[in-house]
């Protein structure tokens, strides 16, 4: 499942490959709900996370998506426990608890140019001090959907539709081509 | 190309992460209102040299809708606000009469 | 001739020699030369042929401003016309054409319009299309298509790649001459995240040719050391061949980064177009040298002062043996002395001013034995591919000449203008600075953004300073502004000091001499690249083309590739002299981006070939795919339109599977119906306000299908709801409609009833949908086992959860094609499995997968609309019969109160009918049926038209539903639809249900 596509062997600019089956659930509602709050720690072991933020540990855990909207992340397996555990929980406040686990695929980006990558194809700044560990940015990749936040340095996961996970691999390999690293971030990565 | 702040979930990004939705404050008129009113509602816009109140949607981000206040000529954005009202708020038609004294738009100024 | 000299050249690395081709003849040159350098150290000063009068030309210019020197790159894969020697990095192996002409550069027939051009004027184009008419078609508009256009457009595909890069900074400095660097320098110290971009290959721009001292060392020095400072600094990017192609909107510049243009070995994308958003911008673009106006100017060997000077230092070429400068500034000055120090000849500098005292340059140059004609000009140019020599007159006279001098180049100097297009591209505004006769930016008119903060600061030369001392002190200002102007402090470290000898004033020159007649005007040309000369600007205006932008487009100055880099203010000097008003009174055209052309490539970025659209794939899509699967993209998804078989056609296949569907079993891949989940307490208030049926009464495990209508009453969506419990609803939307609903329904809920509890998810994506469909269907899901299906317990237009085959389903007992039929959601990741199961299963019971086209083809045999055929935003739910699904109970839906609009209650309105021709054929689809009479321009009467057609398999005839007038009146009577081809059909009217009008095998 995570066998890389793209890699530095093949002289790419960095590894990008298919993420492991990852259990996601949209859950909407009033964030600022004591139930839903406690729900979500319940479920996740993790806090409902600030504006534009994601609290995960180990693939579990929850991300930021609006006002009203968070994406809980699990074990695939785990998805229909976790959901019931919430529908029952949330039972008595207005809530929306949905699986959404298959309607997503998703990539891992690694490497020192994980972010030129996303660069090239996302309108955001990826510049290291501007976007790090524990952020989440939904926004546009070329011409599709999408969000991905930090696994670590140099390390993104990122999702998009299920129905356009080729459209997404093949431009993240277009944008890690051979020769392509943009070397803007730091000074001291070499260039290739 | 613009840059707009989602007031929604304070990000601040180009354009194309947005899709415009025209007019801010329409009211709605349904079954039961008079021709005029229904054509105002449906039909006629306002087409400012100025000031405007224009509804976004921060379509590839958190998906919601907001208003902002945009100068046509300069493309000078006042400021961004939810949706959830029928009109401006205060501080930001204040600050509007700051910078464009003697500005109007519908009923407004 | 032109050749390499024994020394200088401080660009060029001469242990490498480099081959390259032009028109054919193998030529060398070195690393470091640009293709221009290059073919001049070979002699080779004819580079193409111009636009209309296919004169010869030469290369005039050493950068971006280069107007002639345009020529066809590379072949086959690598082929790029138009591409400007000037600018053009040498490589190995580099192959070049020169362009517009024929058959051969040397001698071209075109060339007989230089002949014509009397015949040729301004607006020539304009005055003789008007009449006679015919002549247009036979005699002008071939010629035309065969004169025009330079260079010629690729036929291979592009072989290389090309991406973009989205990048964000505080300050962007456009420029890497001494002003860029200084201003990001200046800027940098501030903590300011500062990126420098230099569109050539070497940072200094014209600083270390035109020479001077930075606090008491050379220019050279500086620019090395400051470049170094600037590298060091983790604040800040540098980047060469890097353009600033434009400026835009709230700080958004694009720019044009040629990664392998100069080593096309090396891997990797050959542009990147950088998409910049900066906070603030300093333009330190420079200034380019203005040619003068004399008749004979464009003949090879005539150049620019500094491209001259620029030969020399950087590639050790000189442009002639024997160099005329002919000026009305000092700077030119400065060409005398670098081609003298060279060894080559300056037999005369012609200066056109009269100045009471001899300039410091004046009196080097007396002293270095060169003859300064003061108050002198050309006269006319001699020569024909070639300068061969130069008339001299006195500028004050009508150019009679004084004497004539033999030379092979011409260096000549009309002043210097900022380069302003980046600082204009958005709004900036210009001067007119009287004393260097040029437009600069007016710094209290900046572009600005999204704050309504200015938010660019010229630097240098491009704000109009010319001298290297004003130049780094308008650089260090830009650049403290720049920084503060982003919320940064400023430090007090001093620029440094820059030192060059004292200038005498320029005095402009518009034309030469001053009372040229009308046979040196002729010849005296301002756009070399669209062939404008003095005389077709004066004609302009002389018919009336007073504006500007009137006289740009009647005479084309300035519309070529160059945009008039060269030509834009002699031609401006020209029109307001001819319309006796001033240059500022008369102003300037609207400079656009890019600055200088731009690769399609780079524009596109990744977006060609696979990526070219993001295509949408169902979980089914490879088995479709590896079983015959036509596709039709439906929005971005594509569907399979038929499986066609080895051995049939896609007709026969469409054929095969609408039989089959209804004798036997056939399955169809759902999954693209949008499904969007409606939960809270006011969702059924929320869907009676969204279908204009009623959905709030519908019972959990019911389905219903509903009418969505936009608030202007128009149909734009319709499916089947799902009740899932008291307050959850399921919504199938149409295919591609599940973004456009989710939004329509987030639209209502969060600007207009953000008080109703209701929350939609969209879970399209999350379910492979299958629909099971045909007399077989039940004994299908039976053998899958696992869960009841009888029609006792999941009747018509039900639904239930549960299991099949082990697969966790959910199972829709609604049917699109009037038969039997179970719609089955599973989760997408199970979706082939389950696929494959009913595959297995149906085996025995005669299954096939039925595309799109057999879908239509059932449909319409039942008289089910489909949105987008029998709708096309204009047609309400009332036109086509589907008053019962419309509440009349309700107060309140979406487009009620239109579809009460008297244009909307118009008995006159098309309505939907069924269609039969007389003959069996199939109607052509769109086709408009005529009545009596015709409107009034003599056109028919339209009283219809067919909105779906198809052959029925099931029925052996055409079958076809359309709109018309009184429609549902006039059943039996027969309507004419012209065809094409002159074909008429015949077709009744007739009940849109074709096909088992009770509706009883859906419900067995």
């Amino acid at each position: 499942m995570s066998e890389p596509m793209t890699a530095g062997a093949d002289g790419g600019i960095a590894a990008i490959a298919e993420a492991p089956l990852q259990g996601m659930i949209t859950l909407r509602g009033d964030l600022s709900d004591d139930t839903i709050r406690a729900a979500v720690k319940s479920a996740t072991g993790q806090k409902v996370p600030e504006r534009g933020m994601i609290n995960t540990a180990d693939g579990v855990g929850v991300c930021w998506m609006s006002p009203d909207e968070l994406l809980i992340l699990c074990a695939h397996g785990d998805v229909p426990d976790k959901l019931h555990q919430l529908q029952e929980s949330l039972s008595r406040v207005h809530a929306l608890a949905v699986n959404v686990s298959d309607a997503r695929a998703g990539f891992i980006l690694s490497g020192p140019h994980a972010r030129d990558v996303l660069a090239k194809l996302c309108p955001v700044d990826l510049a290291p001090d501007r976007f790090a560990f524990g952020q989440l940015r939904r926004t546009r990749l070329a011409q599709v959907p999408a969000a991905f936040w930090m696994l670590g340095e140099d390390r993104f996961h990122l999702i998009c539709f299920r129905s356009q996970k080729q459209y997404v691999s093949d431009v993240l390999t277009v944008s890690a081509q051979p020769g392509s690293a943009v070397n803007v971030w730091s000074k001291t990565i070499s260039g290739t | 190309m613009l840059i707009l702040t989602c007031p929604v979930c304070g990000v601040t990004a180009e354009e194309t992460e947005f899709h415009g939705g025209g007019e801010a404050h329409l009211t709605r008129h349904g079954p039961g209102s008079s021709d005029d009113d229904f054509e105002d509602y449906l039909f006629m816009r306002e087409n400012p040299r100025g000031v405007h109140f224009e509804r976004w949607r921060h379509v590839y981000g958190c998906g919601k809708w907001f208003h902002a206040a945009r100068c046509t000529t300069t493309l000078e954005v006042f400021g961004t606000y939810p949706a959830q009202t029928t009109e401006p708020p205060k501080d930001l038609r204040a600050k509007i009469s700051k910078k464009r004294p003697g500005w109007t738009w519908k009923d407004l100024a | 001739m032109s050749t390499r000299l024994a020394t200088g050249g401080r660009l060029l690395n001469k242990g490498q020699p480099l081959q390259f081709t032009f028109n054919g003849k193998r030529l060398r040159g070195f690393e470091g030369d640009t293709l221009a350098s290059a073919l001049l150290a070979n002699d080779e000063m004819l580079v193409g042929r111009s636009f209309k009068y296919h004169r010869p030309r030469g290369i005039v210019a050493s950068g971006a401003e280069e107007p002639n020197g345009l020529v066809n790159l590379g072949d086959e894969g690598t082929f790029e016309p138009n591409q400007r020697v000037t600018t053009t990095e040498l490589f190995e192996g580099l192959t070049a054409q020169s362009q517009n002409h024929w058959p051969s550069l040397d001698f071209d027939i075109g060339a007989i319009n230089t002949h014509l051009s009397r015949f040729l004027p301004a607006g020539f184009y304009y005055k003789m299309f008007i009449h006679p008419r015919p002549l247009w078609k036979h005699v002008y508009e071939p010629f035309i298509r065969q004169s025009a256009g330079l260079g010629r457009a690729p036929k291979a595909r592009d072989a290389d790649t090309y991406e973009h890069f989205h990048f964000f900074c505080d300050v962007m400095v456009i420029g890497g001459g001494v002003a860029g660097l200084q201003a990001a320098k200046t800027a940098a110290l501030t903590g300011a995240k500062v990126l420098l971009v230099e569109q050539s290959a070497h940072w200094g721009g014209r600083g270390p040719v035109d020479g001077g001292t930075v606090d008491g060392k050379p220019v050279d020095n500086f620019v090395d050391e400051i470049v170094a400072e600037l590298d060091a600094m983790p604040n800040v990017t540098l980047r060469k061949r890097l353009m600033g192609a434009g400026v835009y909107d709230h700080g958004y510049v694009l720019g044009y980064e040629q990664l392998r243009d100069h080593a096309p070995e090396t891997p990797g994308p050959r542009h990147r177009l950088w998409r910049i958003r900066a906070g603030h911008i300093v333009t330190a673009t420079g200034a380019i040298e203005r040619p003068l106006s004399f008749a004979g100017n464009d003949i090879p060997g005539v150049m620019l002062a500094s491209a001259v000077r620029d030969y020399v230092a950087n590639y050790g070429v000189s442009a002639g043996d024997r160099t005329v400068v002919v000026t009305n500034n000092d700077d030119a000055y400065l060409t005398a002395f670098a081609l003298v120090n060279a060894g080559l000849r300056v037999p005369a500098i012609l200066d056109a001013r009269v100045l009471a005292e001899d300039s410091a340059a004046m009196a080097e140059a007396k002293a270095l034995g060169i003859r300064v004609m003061m108050g002198h000009g050309i006269a006319k140019v001699a020569g024909g591919k070639r300068v061969t020599g130069v008339g001299i007159c006195s500028q004050a006279g009508e150019g009679a000449v004084l004497e004539e001098i033999a030379c092979d180049a011409v260096a000549m100097s009309g002043g210097w203008s900022p380069v302003v297009h980046l600082w204009s591209h958005c709004g900036g505004k210009l001067v007119w600075d009287e004393a260097q006769a040029h437009f600069r930016p007016d710094v209290d008119k900046a572009p600005t953004g999204a704050a309504g903060e200015a938010f660019a600061t010229p630097a240098g030369a491009a704000a109009g300073e010319m001298r290297l001392a004003d130049v780094l002190t308008s650089a260090d200002q830009a650049g403290k502004a720049a920084a503060k102007a982003v919320g940064f402090k400023p430090t007090r470290v001093k620029p440094p000091v820059g030192e060059t000898p004292e200038e005498a004033p320029m005095q402009p020159v518009w034309l030469m001499p001053q009372g040229a007649g009308p046979a040196l005007r002729g010849k005296a040309w301002l756009d070399y690249q669209n062939d404008v000369k003095v005389s077709d600007v004066q004609l302009a205006a002389q018919e009336g083309f007073e504006s500007v932008e009137h006289a740009k487009r009647y005479t084309t100055l300035g519309m070529a590739t160059d945009q008039g880099k060269l030509s834009n203010i002699n031609g401006l000097a020209t029109l307001a002299g001819s319309l006796g008003s001033s240059i500022p009174e008369v102003g300037t055209t609207t400079f656009r981006p890019p600055y200088t052309p731009i690769s399609m490539g780079a524009i596109a970025g990744e977006a060609r070939g696979e990526v070219f659209q993001p295509i949408r794939r169902t979980p089914m899509h490879d088995w479709h795919a590896a079983n015959g699967a036509e596709w039709e993209p439906v929005g971005h998804w594509r569907r399979p339109y038929a499986y066609v078989r080895a051995g049939e056609s896609t007709h026969d296949a469409v054929m095969r599977e609408t039989k089959n569907t209804r004798e036997h079993l056939g399955l169809l891949d759902a999954s693209t119906l949008g499904k969007l989940i409606v939960k809270g307490p006011d969702a059924g208030r929320f869907l009676d306000m969204l279908y204009t049926n009623m959905m709030s009464t519908l019972k959990p495990g019911k389905c219903r299908y509903g009418l969505m209508c936009s608030e202007n009453g128009f149909l734009m969506d319709d499916g089947v709801v799902a009740r899932i419990d008291e307050d959850t609803f399921l919504c199938h939307t149409t295919t591609g409609g599940a973004e456009r609903i989710h939004q329509h329904m987030e639209e209502w809920l969060q600007t207009e009833w953000w008080d109703w509890q209701v929350y939609v998810a969209n879970v399209t994506e999350q379910y492979a949908q299958v629909a099971v469909v045909g007399p077989n269907a039940r004994t299908a899901l039976e053998k899958l086992g696992g869960m009841d299906i009888s029609k006792e317990a999941l009747g018509f237009m039900e639904w239930a959860d549960g299991e099949l085959a082990g697969f966790k389903v959910r199972v829709y007992r609604i049917s699109f094609s009037g038969e039997l039929s179970y719609e089955i959601a599973v989760d997408a990741g199970q979706g082939q499995a389950f696929w494959d199961a009913l595959m297995v299963v149906g085996h025995d019971l005669g299954v096939m997968p039925y595309g799109t086209e057999a879908l239509h083809i059932l449909r319409a045999e039942k008289g089910f609309i489909m949105i987008g055929d029998e709708t096309d935003g204009t047609v309400i739910p009332q036109d086509l019969g589907l008053q019962w699904a419309i509440s009349k109970k309700k107060d309140d839906y979406l487009g009620k109160r239109a579809q009460e609009r008297s244009h909307m209650t118009d008995p006159e309105r098309w309505k939907l009918v069924g269609l039969e021709t007389l003959s069996g054929a199939v109607l052509p689809d769109g086709a408009y049926a005529v009545g009596e009479g015709a409107n009034a321009n003599g056109q028919r009467t339209m009283i219809g038209r067919v909105t779906s057609s198809y052959h029925s398999p099931n029925l052996g005839k055409g079958i076809a539903m359309g709109l018309v007038l009184h429609g549902p009146d006039r059943m039996g009577e027969v309507l004419e639809f012209p065809g094409t081809e002159g074909a008429t059909y015949k077709a009744r009217i007739v009940n849109p249900v074709f096909y088992d009008r009770d509706g009883e095998k859906a419900d067995v």
